[in-house]
C-alpha cells in the first residue's frame, strides 16, 4: 500500500512538473478540475469507509474465507458473479470493499470476478440499456460479459 | 431540493459515526474503538494516494480532451479504430449507463458495431481514474493482470457482436 502511494506521489509530481513547464495555465486548470472531482467524492468515500469498517467488524473472517476464499471453488465464483451482476456499486467505492475482502481471505479469483461483473454486467440498469440497444442485444451483451467476467476471474487467479 | 437533502444525508451519516466514535472512546466501548481502528487504517490509505490520483486525472483531462478524440472516432477503422475507441473509453469516468449515450454518439458518427461494443467493454474496465484507484487498493499486479486478460475478451466480444448483428438491422436508439 505504501509503495503504491509512492508511485502516485512520484507520478503526479513528475506529470505536474512537465505540464507546468509546457503550459502553466493548463496545469492550474488541471489541478482545479482534479480537486473539484476529489471534493465531489470525498464525503461519499468517507461514508463507504465507515461502512466497510463496520462490516469488517461484524462479518467474521471465517465466513469470508469459507464462501469467497481460495477453497470456495465454483460456489465462490458463482456468489461473486451473481452479487456483482445484481448490485450497483459505483466503481471508486467498490475498490476499498475489494481490498478489504482480499485482506480478509477472499481469493483473487472471486474478487476479480466480483469487480468485473460489477463493472460490466448490470441487471438493475438492464431496462435502460435495453432502450438503447434493444432487449435482445442488451441481454446478449450482459450474458457475454458475465461469461467473460468468470473467465477473467479464473485467469487472474492463476496469475496471482 | 432533493439534491441538497441527499448531500446533507451524507454529512448526517458521517456526523453520527463520529459522535458514536467519540462516545465509544469516552465510555470505553471496545467494538467502537476497534471499528475506529479499521476506519483509521482505511482513511490513511485513502489520503496517501487519492488526492494525488485526482491531480493526475485533472491533468489528463486538460491535456487530452475527449472532444478531440471523439472527432476522429468513426472515421478510423481497423486496428487504429479499435485503438481510438479504447483510448476514448479510458478517458471517461462514471458508471456504465453513462456509456450508452456515448455509444449512441459513436453510432451516429458512423463507428462500426465492433468498435461500439469494444468501447462499451473498455469503458467498463479500463477507465483511467478507476485504474488509478484499483492500483492504489489492489496493487499494480492485480490491475495489470485483470486489464490484460480483459482487453482481448472485449475485443473478441466486439468481433462476435459484429458477426452476430451483421444482417440484423442493428441500431442504437437515442432516449
Amino acid at each position: 500500500m505504501i509503495n503504491s502511494a509512492f508511485i502516485f506521489i512520484a507520478v503526479s509530481i513528475v506529470l505536474s512538473l512537465i505540464s507546468f513547464l509546457l503550459d502553466r495555465e493548463k496545469t492550474i486548470l488541471g489541478f482545479k478540475k482534479g480537486m473539484k472531482m476529489f471534493k465531489g467524492i470525498a464525503v461519499p468515500f468517507l461514508n463507504i469507509l465507515i461502512l466497510v469498517s463496520l462490516a469488517l467488524y461484524f462479518i467474521p473472517q471465517a465466513l469470508i474465507i469459507k464462501y469467497l476464499g481460495a477453497g470456495s471453488g465454483i460456489w465462490g465464483l458463482t456468489i461473486a458473479a451473481v452479487v456483482g451482476s445484481i448490485t450497483l456499486i459505483p466503481g471508486f467505492i467498490s475498490y476499498p470493499i475489494a481490498a478489504a475482502l482480499i485482506k480478509q481471505g477472499a481469493s483473487y479469483t472471486t474478487v476479480a470476478t466480483f469487480m468485473t461483473t460489477l463493472m460490466m454486467v448490470g441487471v438493475v440498469t438492464f431496462p435502460l440499456e435495453a432502450k438503447y440497444l434493444g432487449k435482445k442485444v442488451a441481454a446478449l451483451r450482459n450474458i457475454l460479459n458475465f461469461i467473460a467476467a468468470i473467465i477473467i476471474g479464473i485467469i487472474v487467479g492463476l496469475f496471482l | 431540493m432533493k439534491k441538497i437533502l441527499a448531500k446533507h444525508k451524507q454529512y448526517v451519516w458521517l456526523a453520527c459515526y463520529l459522535t458514536a466514535t467519540v462516545a465509544s472512546f469516552f465510555f470505553g466501548f471496545n467494538p467502537g474503538k476497534e471499528i475506529f481502528g479499521n476506519f483509521t487504517k482505511f482513511f490513511i490509505e485513502m489520503v496517501t494516494f487519492i488526492p494525488f490520483l485526482f491531480i493526475i486525472i485533472g491533468l489528463f483531462d486538460v491535456w487530452f480532451p475527449r472532444e478531440k478524440i471523439e472527432k476522429h472516432v468513426g472515421r478510423e477503422s481497423g486496428i487504429k479504430g479499435i485503438f481510438l475507441v479504447i483510448i476514448l473509453a479510458m478517458l471517461q469516468a462514471g458508471p456504465l449507463y453513462g456509456a450508452f449515450p456515448v455509444a449512441y454518439m459513436l453510432y451516429k458518427k458512423g463507428a462500426g458495431i465492433r468498435n461500439i461494443f469494444i468501447y462499451l467493454g473498455a469503458f467498463s474496465s479500463v477507465k483511467i481514474p478507476m485504474l488509478g484507484i484499483e492500483i492504489g487498493y489492489l496493487g499494480i499486479q492485480f490491475t495489470l493482470a485483470r486489464t490484460l486478460v480483459s482487453l482481448p475478451l472485449f475485443i473478441a466480444t466486439g468481433y462476435f457482436m459484429e458477426w452476430y448483428l451483421k444482417d440484423k438491422n442493428f441500431r442504437i436508439n437515442n432516449l
